[in-house]
């Protein structure tokens, strides 16, 4: 048994950096099977990441701590929604301005609780469940996000694909002319399918403050936000597989931290490139079948609409 | 709704210049309040920030000192989005050309020779040239998002670069401080103006906005550029390459940005550390779009991004504000050039017809 002992940290810790991924591929998938590219994920997960952290400071709750990063990354979108939705300004870089922005922004609210410590998000205790042995700590003693993350990759895939309103959005996404002309309001499904990109980022940002390195320091996203959106290609817009594909990621990062701990003969430098590296090539690998991407991209991705009136 | 948004027939010109200058005053606006939550006085904050730098010749020389390398990404990365080719890699670039430029030195300290700098320049160029193939070549080979790529690559980038100083680069008398040798000489750039930190690297700066203005307006390249960009089915129509479009916009952009890294190191900051640049590949985006992606403008926006570093310093230095305002600073100008260049192609108009209709 002892041999095997190292696997159950080392899953419990790929859960932790996955769970961000999840959180922010999901929503910024929402967002663009509505027919919008926000490229500002990096910039919502900090200001999330960073308002959570305050808020879980100063008020010591945590779920308030979640709904003010959810909030605070939904008005960001917000914000990114009004200049391309309504301003019709052109979405990467609208996008890119709002990651910009992000950062500088976060660093700015973050000065005063840098090197602070907070207590992590609180674990599920249930007795008897999470003692069993390998299965009790990995399934049943995780926090209430890693938990709301899976929730929420079941409610988007029914959201999507079974309800009448992910059709509806759907429709947006993929020719918002037709859609407006049966009558969708197709500005106003984008801005919801935007927040809800927002807060779902923010969420995301907020569990790398308070649960995978309970801190706050500036940038601390360190290109996840890029990751996410890398995700979504690789999964090609569909839940199920954005959630293989953060896990996957999760592993290729926690298994190069542990390499590195492990003291394997590499300089660190080379392993902490693994995740971006691998990022590359397995968008190489899943562009190169274009006529895969282009069947499950929505079709309207990054155009501007404006009713000819 | 009571105001209505109409699509000119022809975009104004008027707008185009006048929507970075009103995007200027809504950041001044929005700071003066900013500034008010942060508890310092609005006017005084502002004269730090935008007077107090330039009171000295040296302050003048400085803003020059740190619009080179502004300059010289953002020249880059225009010609790339004028083709919709978004290279944000610039950082990474500028890296790698840093590196690649300082290899030249590092392997042969000793050299006294007057191409030595030259040939770093050179070097710096293809360096960061060849880290923007790498994403011109996924682009252009499996379709891979160059924003992406290119983004990633930044990171490894960097990660590179700290591997080299705090290994094999690592300056052998240097007390085991992650720093390379201290540039000699001749593989320093001249200094222009003396008591000043003014460089060569400036004058290349220079060079690149003239000749990038001819390119862009005089040659069938910068032709083909701005038709790919404006209307890509017309250009594939004329025969133009959106391939070699591609590879020429990464190519371009990833040279400025290397030679960007090179002055940069064997100019103000004389050796390789582990960090060289305060996110001048990230900031040259806005002065890009500020610049309206046009060489003159770029110049003039990159010592108006320049002020706003000088200024975050001057205004920390007396003030004690954080230096992050500068990246918020520069953040909601953009942000407000994007809202406002809504006027350049569309009008806003009192919604009356629909009651005069009821």
């Amino acid at each position: 048994m002892s041999g095997f002992d190292w696997i159950v940290p080392v899953i419990l810790t790929i859960i932790t950096a996955a769970t961000p991924l999840v959180f922010a591929s999901l929503g910024e998938l929402v967002t663009e099977k509505s027919g919008v590219l926000n490229l500002g994920v990096e910039g919502m997960m900090l200001i999330g990441a960073v308002s959570g952290f305050m808020t879980a400071t100063v008020s010591g709750s945590y779920i308030l701590a979640i709904i003010v990063a959810a909030v605070a990354g939904g008005i960001m979108a917000f914000l990114f929604g009004i200049l391309t939705l309504s301003l019709m300004a052109n979405q990467v870089a609208t996008g890119l301005a709002l990651t910009l922005f992000g950062v500088g922004l976060s660093a700015l609210m973050g000065q005063a609780f840098v090197g602070q410590p907070v207590p992590p998000l609180p674990q599920l205790d249930i007795a008897g469940l999470s003692d069993l042995p390998y299965i009790g700590p990995i399934l049943f003693a995780q926090d209430a996000l890693v938990y709301l993350s899976f929730v929420m990759v079941a409610l988007v895939s029914w959201f999507l694909y079974k309800s009448k309103s992910g059709l509806i959005l759907r429709a947006v996404g993929d020719s918002h002319d037709a859609a407006h002309s049966i009558g969708y309001s197709v500005i106003g499904i984008r801005y919801l399918a935007v927040i809800f990109g927002g807060a779902m980022s923010g969420i995301g940002g907020a569990y790398l403050s308070l649960a995978y390195t309970p801190m706050w320091a500036e940038n601390m996203t360190a290109g996840r936000g890029w990751i996410a959106l890398a995700l979504i290609v690789f999964a090609t817009w569909k839940p199920g597989l954005v959630l293989v594909g953060a896990y996957m990621f999760g592993g290729i990062t926690i298994l190069q931290l542990h390499a590195q701990a492990a003291g394997l003969n590499v300089p660190s430098q080379i392993l902490s490139m693994l995740p971006y590296l691998a990022t590359v090539i397995v968008l190489v690998l899943i562009s190169k079948d274009q006529s895969r991407i282009r069947k499950h991209a929505p079709a309207c991705i990054g155009k501007i609409f404006h009713p000819a009136a | 709704m009571l105001l209505k948004i109409e699509k000119r027939s022809e975009y104004s010109r008027a707008m185009v210049y006048v929507t970075p200058l009103l995007a200027l005053v809504l950041t001044m606006l929005s700071s003066i309040v900013l500034f008010h939550i942060l508890g310092v006085d609005p006017v005084d904050a502002l004269v730090n920030f935008f007077v107090a730098p330039l009171n000295s010749a040296y302050g003048r020389s400085e803003l020059f000192v740190k619009a080179t390398p502004l300059i010289l990404c953002a020249i880059g990365l225009s010609v790339g989005f004028r083709a919709n080719v978004w290279n944000i890699g610039a950082e990474g670039q500028l890296t790698i050309g840093a590196i690649t430029g300082s290899a030249l030195f590092i392997y042969f300290p000793d050299t006294d020779s007057i191409f030595l700098l030259p040939a770093m320049i050179i070097l710096g160029a293809v360096g960061g040239a060849a880290w923007a193939a790498i994403p011109a070549y996924f682009k252009t080979r499996f379709n891979a998002n160059e924003i992406l790529t290119s983004l990633m690559l930044v990171y490894v980038a960097l990660l590179l670069l700290s591997l080299l100083i705090h290994g094999p680069w690592r300056d052998p008398a240097g007390y085991n401080f992650p720093e390379s040798q201290t540039f000699s000489d001749s593989a320093t750039m001249p200094i222009l103006v003396s008591g000043t930190r003014l460089h060569f690297g400036t004058l290349l700066a220079l060079l690149a906005v003239l000749g990038t203005w001819i390119m862009m307006a005089r040659t069938l390249i910068g032709f083909q550029i701005k038709v790919i960009g404006a209307a890509p089915t017309a250009g594939g129509y004329a025969g133009f390459s959106q391939k070699k479009i591609v590879w020429f916009s990464l190519l371009f952009g990833g040279a400025m940005s290397g030679i960007a890294g090179i002055s940069e190191v064997s100019g103000p900051i004389g050796q390789l550390l582990p960090s060289i640049s305060p996110g001048y590949g990230f900031t040259a985006i806005i002065v890009a779009f500020l610049g309206r992606l046009h060489p003159v403008g770029i110049f003039f926006a990159g010592l108006l991004m320049a002020l706003t570093y000088l200024g975050g310093e001057t205004a920390q230095i007396n003030l004690g504000l954080p230096v992050a305002v500068t990246g918020v600073f520069q953040g909601m100008i953009l942000f407000y050039l994007l809202a406002c260049d809504v006027l350049v192609h569309y009008r806003f108009r009192l919604n009356t017809a629909r009651k005069a209709a009821l």
